[in-house]
């Protein structure tokens, strides 16, 4: 365990170290921001639509009392969606869909000699490969997190007025009443947290391959699995620092 | 020319190499011979610092490698064009593509110029209109071509390649080899060849050496290679049908 954090370390390390010039990268994150961003959003959009109403439909449910506003159930949606689902399910998801391919395509370039070949190029394989992937992630997955906050409120926004929950203007009201920006904050710098540990835990992973196109599998499973961790933890720890008084 | 000195690399408690030495020399194809699982392509990457032996000195032209500081490692690395056993060419990339990627990272060619060498490499190696196909659409044949293209694209001053016939036709063996020694000499640079195909040491086998159990057991060349004095290398020399015949043919 220990020897693989120090492993770890010394990958990110050699991220920056004898880099290529600027030109060859910035193409390369271009790419790799179409990949990871464009080919997220329409499962971001969608997974957030229904978290959204399924957040308005199960707040309504649990709130009993007649005596309690409807537009707190607009609240309890905005407030859920920021700080949690938006950042973090949207993280999980993130890791299976861009992490895992992130590991499989860095394991096969391994087993396939792709990665060796740059090597013996004189090309820091690390820093060619997956420097642009941290860095599109990082550019990226805020933008998506701040998509699936916007699909999030707006499914809930349908589920709610569509089925008589909660009024239009109620709903609206909701969302605007007791406003913290704190939280839209700490929902970014959470978003930045998630996209650095999914892109350089599966690059890591994925970089690190051994073996053929079954370890290649294993790979990818464990990025999936030790990013999911990495975040859940650093989840906790975000909210203990900045949101506990 | 590269000089190794007593390599010697094991993993975990198999030993794979000891204490090889020898010297590759310049302008004449260096056959790396024996048997599957005798330290051959562990020896190459070693010289090429793909892996890292355990002990031992290898010099490009008289510049220490292993114990090089990174940026000598890596201007070393920039005069070195490597042929891999799957050919390694990039995926997501076509032919010209691939052929073109050294000089992308590693040069501020203009594009005329890249595109005029790339296609001047192409031809090089035989292969003419081929260039936005991918990996996947060409032959196995073909991939080897496109690999030692990139390879010398950058004009190298040293060549190594991994098992250049391996699951190739007996024909495009042929011309892969003459293409190595064809290049060998034109460009009069350093080659190693990692190979267990008679066909190809009896080709082009300038200077050979023998791998046994990670031992080096002989050096020498094609003429000599049939008449060593060595068990282990008769055995893996005669192994081969056609050389077994040769020589009752020569006895008769």
């Amino acid at each position: 365990m220990i020897t693989e954090f120090g492993r770890y370390f010394l990958f990110l390390g050699q991220l920056l170290v004898n880099r290529e010039r600027f030109k060859t990268y910035y193409k390369l994150i271009l790419d790799e921001c179409v990949t990871v961003g464009i080919g997220s959003l329409f499962l971001v959009a969608l997974v957030s639509t229904f978290m959204g109403a399924v957040t308005t439909v199960q707040t309504a449910f649990n709130m009993v009392s007649d005596f309690i506003p409807k537009y707190v159930i607009s609240q309890v949606v905005r407030e859920m969606i920021v700080l949690e689902l938006a950042p973090t399910i949207i993280a999980i998801i993130y890791a299976g869909k861009v992490g895992s391919a992130m590991a499989s395509g860095l394991g096969t370039m391994r087993i396939t000699e792709q990665i060796d070949a740059l090597e013996v190029m004189g090309i820091n394989s690390i820093s060619y490969l997956v420097l642009p992937k941290i860095i599109a992630s990082l550019l990226m997955y805020p933008l998506l997190v701040i998509v699936a906050g916007v699909c999030g409120m707006l499914g809930g926004y349908l589920a709610g007025t569509l089925t008589g929950i909660i009024t239009p203007d109620d709903y609206i009201y909701g969302l605007r009443s007791s406003y913290n920006p704190f939280t839209v904050t700490f929902a970014l710098i959470k978003s930045f947290v998630f996209a650095f540990l999914v892109s350089s835990i599966s690059s890591y992973k994925g970089y690190n391959t051994q073996g053929g196109a079954l370890e290649v599998g294993i790979s990818s499973t464990q990025a999936v699995t030790s990013s999911v961790i990495a975040l859940l933890i650093a989840d906790y720890l975000l909210a203990q620092l900045l949101l506990s008084k | 020319m590269i000089a190794i000195e007593h390599i010697s690399k094991s993993f975990a408690d198999k030993v794979v190499l000891s204490d090889v030495s020898g010297v590759f020399e310049k302008g004449k194809p260096n056959l790396l011979i024996g048997a599957s699982g005798t330290g051959k392509s562990v020896l190459l990457k070693c010289i090429v610092g793909l892996i890292h032996p355990d002990s031992g000195t290898a010099s490009y032209d008289g510049r220490e490698f292993f114990s090089a500081d990174r940026d000598t490692v890596v201007a070393i690395r920039r005069e070195i064009g490597m042929l891999f056993q799957g050919g390694a060419l990039f995926d997501s990339k076509n032919v010209e593509q691939n052929v073109m990627f050294p000089l992308n990272v590693l040069t501020e060619m203009p594009y005329p110029e890249k595109i005029e060498r790339v296609n001047f490499c192409l031809k090089r190696v035989g292969l003419e209109n081929v260039n936005k196909k991918m990996p996947s659409e060409i032959s196995g044949g073909m991939k080897k071509r496109v690999g030692i293209a990139r390879a010398i694209v950058n004009t190298p001053n040293y060549l190594f390649c991994d098992e250049p016939n391996s699951g190739l036709d007996p024909q495009t063996s042929i011309l892969i080899d003459e293409l190595i020694l064809d290049l060998t000499e034109d460009l009069d640079i350093t080659t190693i060849v990692v190979t267990h195909d008679m066909n190809s040491v009896m080709g082009i086998g300038e200077k050979i050496m023998f791998l046994y159990k990670g031992l080096k057991r002989w050096d020498g060349n094609k003429n000599d290679i049939t008449h060593s004095g060595v068990k282990e290398l008769d055995d893996f020399v005669f192994a081969n049908k056609v050389m077994k015949d040769l020589r009752k043919a020569e006895k008769l």
